[in-house]
């Protein structure tokens, strides 16, 4: 399963704007919700937390070593 | 679509206005709308008009020498840009580009500069809201000076990367930018310039860190001491 961007929907005002920028359709509104949809297209761009007002939606990274990795 | 009094209401420019003024606001502002990638203003250029944002987000960014592109804020309904460049008459000192489908409200220089002479309380709201980019900036330039967030965010990734061997931690931006105590677009900078100096590796969900010793020197001598 792909990780995708966490989304908190006790912060979430439902403005939109994450949707609004999402290129690879991962962030749909359904029944007036955000909803987040796996998707293999989701480049991690973080533009959806860049621009969201309230904190509501996040994209962690992995923080590792190259060794680690290999 | 015409703009809606209540929309300009929201705006520090036009605040303590009456409706009578208001609609004469309304009566000089412009629409335009923008698809995902579209430039609405260029580095360098004469800014021709103050712009509102009604939907959507616009980021505001420069475009260094190497082609890169580097934000300084993301703009979003409400807000306003191009405020600099339009009352102090100088080039764009940024660009500024649609995140996605974005509608935007603008009034042209010379539109605005007749209601600056009409209405007083214009005039005054203007200077207001420059004080406060102003006293953003001023921020900004203190943290780039004299504590480097370079710094930080390198002493962050180390710490959270440990020496290798234990579970792996994850960050976001935002989270890297709360203990750096900095701006997100701050620490997303800074993430490619270490990448740029090869101390790590923006990987999609990952940042993996190529060179620890470049990222020690990034972070200061006296890290890990």
């Amino acid at each position: 399963m792909v990780r995708m961007p966490v989304l908190d929907l006790g912060k979430c005002n439902c403005c939109g704007l994450c949707v609004s920028v999402c290129y690879c359709n991962a962030l749909v509104v359904i029944n007036e919700v955000v909803t987040v949809v796996q998707t293999e297209e989701c480049g991690w761009c973080t533009e959806c937390e860049a621009v969201c007002p309230t904190g509501a939606i996040s994209c962690p990274f992995d923080i590792v070593i190259e060794d680690q990795v290999r | 679509m015409v703009v809606e009094i209540s929309f300009l209401r929201e705006s520090p420019y036009f605040s303590n206005l009456s409706d009578e003024e208001l609609n004469l606001v309304r009566k000089i502002v412009f629409e335009k709308v923008f698809e995902r990638g579209e430039l609405i203003a260029l580095e360098g250029e004469p800014a021709g008009a103050l712009y509102f944002i009604f939907s959507g987000a616009v980021k505001v960014f420069k475009t260094s020498s190497d082609g890169k592109e580097q934000i300084f804020s993301i703009v979003r309904p409400g807000d306003s840009f191009n405020d600099v460049p339009v009352f102090g008459g100088a080039p764009n000192p940024f660009s500024a580009g649609a995140m996605g489908p974005v509608v935007i409200y603008g009034i042209e220089k010379r539109e605005f500069d007749k209601i600056l002479r009409n209405n007083s309380q214009v005039a005054l709201n203007v200077i207001t809201v420059l004080a406060s980019r102003v006293r953003h900036l001023t921020s900004l330039v203190e943290d780039l000076s004299f504590r480097p967030v370079f710094r930080r965010v390198a002493r962050i990734l180390l710490e959270y990367a440990g020496d290798g061997t234990g579970p792996i931690q994850r960050l976001t931006q935002q989270e890297m930018a709360a203990l750096a105590g900095t701006a997100r677009e701050v620490v997303a900078r800074s993430l490619k310039a270490l990448e740029s100096r090869g101390a790590l590796r923006m990987d999609h969900r990952r940042i993996v860190i190529t060179d620890r010793e470049v990222l020690k020197e990034a972070a200061g001598s006296s890290f890990g001491d």
